[in-house]
């Protein structure tokens, strides 16, 4: 089954080419994988970047229970961390994690039994910086001041999921890269080749006067049309596959994911992969025309 | 408007099929271009509408050295060429409108245009009824007509046809024969190559004669029969009629 565009008026009967029947359905997947590929590139990029508003600046302090060992009560120990803290240069704020607030953040890994409250739970503290501050002599002071205590800071693994968000979009855009160079090689061959198999045509039509260019308007016509249906098609698709992954998301129970929906500006943008592919298919097609017929009397 | 000088025509490695070719046709002549088949009437044609380029020898068309034209010059030239095809060469998935349509659309002419003229043009070979009709519903004549049509839709300063009669019965051939020569009166040139003696006998036009790749240029006979009168009196064409032969 071929994608049956409606029929312009073509001196040349390109639509009943084996090689172009099938150039819709090709650009229709190239479309589908390419948005999905797009919207896989843009929807890590808001990820990285929530990642960065929410975590950048941030520094967390656990105080661990230390059943047996020889220090003080943990609330104790606790209070000493926030006293350092809320010393120390270059902190804007610690705030002390309430015991429901740290049972929420568990429920995902421990369920219900995060809220038993026999189970040794460890205090955190969120700090936000104002400023640089010397994590190195902070670990050294919280260490002395509140034994058990330890201090993750953002930035290190920030830095981590930036790289490899970084890395993710990189391999989309190849991703959209390769599709492009593969529908450029797709029109080329059904551009040869529709050249191959209307030649005694196309040398009529030089015959009564066409130029290279009235020739090539004939192929561009024709990819044009198949792309852009193809390409619709894909993106379409594509939509469908991008709201069946974010109603999944959003049954969940757990929030590892992000949310999988895209933002308006960036569907207008997965709406612009039918009219690149159809706008690179144009530049091939006359380029590959104009090449060939130049070698023709 | 076309001179020829000591032209001779290869194909590959092959003995040359055109020898020494020279003549020169005025503007506004017709010619009959006769010979054996095999005598390279048809090869002769194509030096003339510009499919191929001489082996050696000077080709001169509207004014121009062909040896100077360049690729790129050459749609403008060709487009001032009529060139009725010994197969019609009709496009089978167009209409005999869109066929006849070809040239003007390849020179840019307004599509209402375009529409209006080829339409004019079909009823005036008899085809008005049949504008939307693909070749393959057409009779042998009828596609004659509208390739003949196709030729003439962009009033070309140069007609050639390659045996134009040779799928056609004597009197649609005569009522052809007819159409040609009133483009000759209107100033085109025409040149057409044939075999049918007996329709070149009742018009008084000189001939280009080919034999074994050589020509020789005769001159008319320097009379109208009373033949070709009685004829053309008892044979008036009026506007050719669209039955099918």
């Amino acid at each position: 089954m071929a994608l049956r565009p409606m029929r312009p008026r073509s001196d040349l009967p390109l639509a009943v080419d084996p090689s172009s029947r099938f150039l819709g359905w090709i650009t229709a997947l190239m479309a589908f994988l390419a948005a999905l590929a797009l919207a896989g590139a843009m929807l890590v990029s808001d990820m990285a970047q929530r990642w960065d508003s929410g975590l950048a600046g941030g520094l967390t302090v656990q105080v661990a229970p230390m059943p047996g060992a020889p220090v003080a009560p943990l609330d104790e120990r606790a209070e000493a961390a926030l006293t350092v803290l809320r010393s120390f240069p270059g902190i804007r704020s610690a705030t002390l994690l309430g015991g429901g607030e740290i049972a929420r953040l568990l429920e995902p890994w421990l369920g219900a039994g995060a809220t038993d409250p026999l189970l040794p739970m460890p205090r955190l503290i969120d700090v936000v910086a104002g400023g640089p501050v010397d994590v190195a002599a902070l670990r050294l002071r919280l260490t002395s001041a509140a034994p058990g205590a330890t201090l993750d800071d953002h930035a290190v693994w920030l830095a981590d999921l930036r790289s490899f968000a970084g890395a993710i979009r990189l391999a989309a855009l190849g991703v959209v890269v390769l599709i492009g160079a593969a529908a450029v090689m797709t029109v080329v061959f059904a551009v040869r080749t529709g050249l191959a198999i209307h030649r005694p045509v196309v040398e009529l039509l030089h015959l009564m006067g066409a130029t290279d260019r009235y020739v090539s308007r004939q192929f561009e016509r024709h990819v044009v049309g198949r792309s852009l249906r193809g390409g619709g098609i894909g993106l379409l698709l594509a939509g469908g596959t991008m709201y069946g992954l974010h109603r999944a998301s959003q049954g969940l129970r757990a929030s590892l994911l992000p949310d999988l929906a895209l933002q308006p500006w960036q569907w207008a943008v997965l709406l612009l992969v039918p009219g690149a592919l159809a706008l690179l298919a144009l530049v091939t097609a006359r380029w590959t025309v104009l090449r060939t017929l130049e070698s023709m009397p | 408007m076309i001179r020829f000088e000591n032209v001779g025509l290869r194909y590959g490695t092959e003995a040359e099929v055109l020898r020494d070719i020279s003549f020169t046709l005025q503007p506004g002549s017709f010619h009959f271009l006769t010979g054996a088949s095999g005598a390279g009437k048809s090869s002769l044609l194509k030096l003339m509408y510009l499919a191929h380029r001489p082996s050696r020898g000077l080709v001169t068309l509207f004014g121009r050295d062909m040896a100077l034209v360049t690729r790129r010059e050459l749609p403008e030239l060709r487009r001032q060429i009529g060139v009725v095809f010994q197969d019609f060469a009709l496009l089978d998935h167009l209409s005999a409108l869109d066929n006849v349509a070809l040239p003007l659309r390849m020179a840019g002419t307004p599509e209402t245009d375009v529409v209006a003229h080829c339409s004019e043009i079909l009823r005036w070979v008899g085809l008005g009824n049949h504008l939307h009709a693909t070749p393959s519903t057409l009779s042998g004549g009828q596609k004659q007509r509208v390739a003949i049509a196709r030729s003439v839709i962009n009033r070309p300063r140069l007609l050639l046809a390659d045996e134009p009669t040779g799928n056609v019965d004597d009197g649609i051939g005569m009522r052809l024969l007819y159409l040609f020569e009133e483009l000759y009166k209107l100033g085109t040139t025409v040149v057409i190559a044939t075999h049918n003696e007996a329709l070149i006998r009742r018009f008084d036009h000189p001939r280009l004669h080919l034999d074994n790749g050589r020509l020789m240029v005769l001159p008319a006979r320097g009379r109208v029969h009373e033949a070709r009168a009685k004829d053309a009196r008892a044979n008036d064409p009026g506007p050719i009629d669209s039955r099918g032969e």
